[in-house]
């Protein structure tokens, strides 16, 4: 899973009008205290973007925000734009949010035991999609769920229909809310973290049915994760997010072979080598932590733990250079390939 | 619920090979069965503790010769061992024979069963008209959180959790018997009218409005504040985000997918208003002057009237075990994680 996948470099350049753009999103915690800030990136039709950070970067209220599921106090904080299909989201109507959520745009949560509902079939919480969505009838989203329930992998999907959440093993309820996600044949697909609470043997299966279906229908997927690994796996493009923000962002096999932000750098050297042996060698760490949303230097955000650092950095923050596919968010980007 | 620890504990009943749903039964009406002995051995040590016994009663203050008497106690099988006596009271429970009120000149289960339906009629409406309206009143409230909607029915929550029954009860009488007219004073028919069929109904339920009212007050305020915090509760859980995420209506999260989950604690809570209620028709009947069993026991206490007294608590641990029963099973219905193995 290390290596293989930096030789299929997927990234072709996007020429056709993205599905998803975010514009300058900004999500106040409260007046001038931010927790995602001068956020702008964008998904093209089809393709598999990840977005990588650590927790509390930001990348999970992203998600919430692109399905306007913010909560109501983080909501009113809300600025910028978020274009789907030509629609502004930040803008939209609830009913309209609602025409979209489950239909056009999904999403697949972190923990599957605790995003389906304990006391309903998951074959009911699978049809129901379909009835508020496709207009279908009670029998006709009963046969369609199955034939989803099937299409995710599961095994005698008619007897699993009637199952609830707690009969089924955690890979299994992930493939349940997998089926819930593209019921309606939703053009993007957002996966938080959709993996972290399985088994390892587990999530590797999950990721290849990612993959599967979206190389099957055309769909666009936004990955979550906070696991490297994960990224070279699924995602043609990744962006990086630091304290809020975008700090790298390019082809999945470049990045992770030719990091520029220190950040990236940082994070690639702080991981395992391939093998289990390091010969005594200790992984190497980013010192500090990741500075609170009201405690936010006043230059560039990851000053404070980097070395490369000067007075420049520490008094005016980078803008997001773009060069070609890539763009880094730094005065002195690191060079060369990854040793 | 303890239905984890039963199974473990009935593991001969699995060799059986019974589907689980009789098992669970089996075992419901296992423990049923012990609580009811518990309750009849209590009921006979009470009998026995009480200062003198059923013939000192009959005897009051007649003159008697110690003769006469002894021939009573011989009659009523009171010479007999204790154990045998035991035996005898058990027996005679077996058939609902609940012994003979000397107070009343009735037997006990005659005066229960005329009265025993007023009370439970009194205490299953009372049940659901305090949780129907508690539940809506706290699901309006936790979807309204923090507004003036909020606060105005939690106010009203907090006076009527305030209220004791029997002010609520004399309140009502005084304006909408005795000011408006609309409802009748006390009684569960007018007696006088002599109505039959339909128009009995009617004139019985007119009669009921007020107690049940008077009685559902205190628990109507319990289901309002506790449906409205599990219903918050609730509708912070990931799977509630989940069906917001699904593009689902607001009535179908709402109500759905969030008060389907609230409602376990809210039927935890009907199983034991059932039981505490009945110190409330006490009240209750007394005030509407109800010919209901609460007040029965109520009498009871005051004459000494111990085979009665005995006879209710045994009647109502019946009806409580019963509804427990009823609860559990309803349990397993809501809640599909509760499974009946």
């Amino acid at each position: 899973m290390t290596f293989s996948i930096l030789d299929s470099a997927r990234a072709e350049p996007v020429t056709t009008a993205p599905l998803l753009s975010l514009e300058d999103v900004r999500i106040d915690l409260r007046p001038g205290v931010p927790l995602v800030e001068a956020l702008s990136f964008d998904v093209a039709p089809g393709e598999a973007l990840a977005i990588v950070g650590e927790s509390g970067c930001g990348k999970s209220l992203t998600s919430l925000a692109v399905m306007g599921l913010l909560p109501k106090n983080l909501k009113a904080g809300q600025s910028g734009k978020i274009v789907f299909e030509g629609m502004d989201l930040a803008t939209a109507s609830e009913g309209k949010l609602r025409g979209l959520r489950g239909n056009r745009l999904a999403m697949i949560f972190q923990d599957p035991l605790s995003a389906l509902n304990p006391v309903l079939s998951v074959g009911a919480q699978i049809a129901e999609v379909l009835i508020a969505h496709a207009r279908m009838s009670k029998a006709q989203a009963k046969a369609r769920a199955i034939e989803l329930l099937g299409e995710v992998g599961l095994p005698r999907p008619d007897l699993r229909f009637g199952d609830y959440p707690h009969q089924l093993s955690g890979g299994m309820r992930q493939r349940v809310t997998i089926a819930m996600a593209i019921a309606c044949d939703p053009k993007l697909v957002i996966a938080d973290e959709p993996t972290t609470a399985l088994d390892v043997t587990v999530q590797a299966q999950i990721l290849d049915l990612l993959t599967e279906i979206r190389k099957r229908t055309g769909q666009s997927l936004i990955l979550i994760t906070h696991d490297l690994g994960v990224v070279g796996e699924v995602a043609d493009r990744m962006i990086v997010m630091y304290a809020g923000t975008v700090v790298e962002e390019g082809p999945v096999a470049e990045v992770l072979s030719r990091p520029k932000h220190p950040y990236t750098a940082g994070l690639l050297a702080a991981r395992p080598s391939g093998s289990y042996v390091h010969g005594g060698q200790a992984l190497s760490d980013i010192p500090g932590t990741v500075p609170a949303p009201d405690a936010r230097p006043e230059g560039c955000l990851f000053a404070p733990r980097c070395a490369r650092a000067t007075a420049r950095c520490r008094e005016a923050r980078p803008p997001l250079d773009r060069a070609g596919a890539r763009a880094v968010r730094c005065f002195f980007p690191v060079d060369g390939a990854l040793a | 619920m303890s239905l984890t620890d039963t199974s473990a504990r009935r593991a001969p009943a699995a060799r059986l090979a019974l589907p689980p749903w009789a098992r669970f039964l089996l075992g419901r009406l296992g423990q049923a069965f012990l609580v009811m002995a518990l309750v009849v051995i209590g009921n006979f040590v009470i009998m026995q503790m009480a200062p003198g016994d059923l013939v000192t009663v009959i005897a009051g203050g007649a003159d008697m010769t110690q003769e006469q008497m002894a021939d009573l106690r011989a009659r009523f099988g009171l010479d007999l061992p204790l154990l045998v006596q035991f035996w005898n009271y058990v027996a005679q429970l077996l058939t609902f024979d609940l012994g003979y009120s000397y107070r009343m000149n009735a037997p006990v289960w005659e005066v229960l069963s005329a009265r025993l339906p007023t009370t439970a009629a009194l205490v299953v409406l009372s049940l659901l008209f305090s949780v129907t309206i508690g539940t809506v009143m706290g699901v309006v409230s936790a979807r309204r959180a923090g507004t003036l909607t909020d606060m105005g029915i939690n106010a009203v929550a907090l006076v009527l959790y305030a209220a004791p029954s029997f002010v609520v009860a004399m309140l009502l009488v005084l304006v909408f018997s005795v000011k408006l007219g609309w409802f009748p004073i006390a009684g569960l028919t007018t007696v006088s009218a002599g109505y039959t069929g339909w128009a009995l109904v009617k004139d019985m339920a007119a009669h009921l409005v007020m107690p049940v009212t008077a009685l559902c007050t205190f628990y109507v305020a319990i289901y309002a504040r506790l449906a409205r915090s599990t219903m918050l509760e609730v509708m912070d859980q990931d799977y509630v985000r989940t069906a917001r995420a699904k593009g689902l209506s607001e009535t179908r999260v709402i109500y759905v997918h969030t008060l389907r989950n609230a409602l376990l604690p809210i039927v935890t809570m009907a199983g034991l208003q059932v039981s505490t209620v009945l110190g409330g028709a006490v009240v209750v009947e007394t005030v509407f002057g109800l010919p209901g069993m609460a007040r029965t026991a109520y009498d009871a206490v005051f004459q000494r009237d111990t085979t009665m007294l005995l006879g209710v608590m045994f009647v109502s641990s019946l009806a409580i075990v019963i509804v427990n029963l009823a609860v559990d099973l309803l349990y397993t219905v809501l809640d599909p994680r509760v499974s009946l193995k």
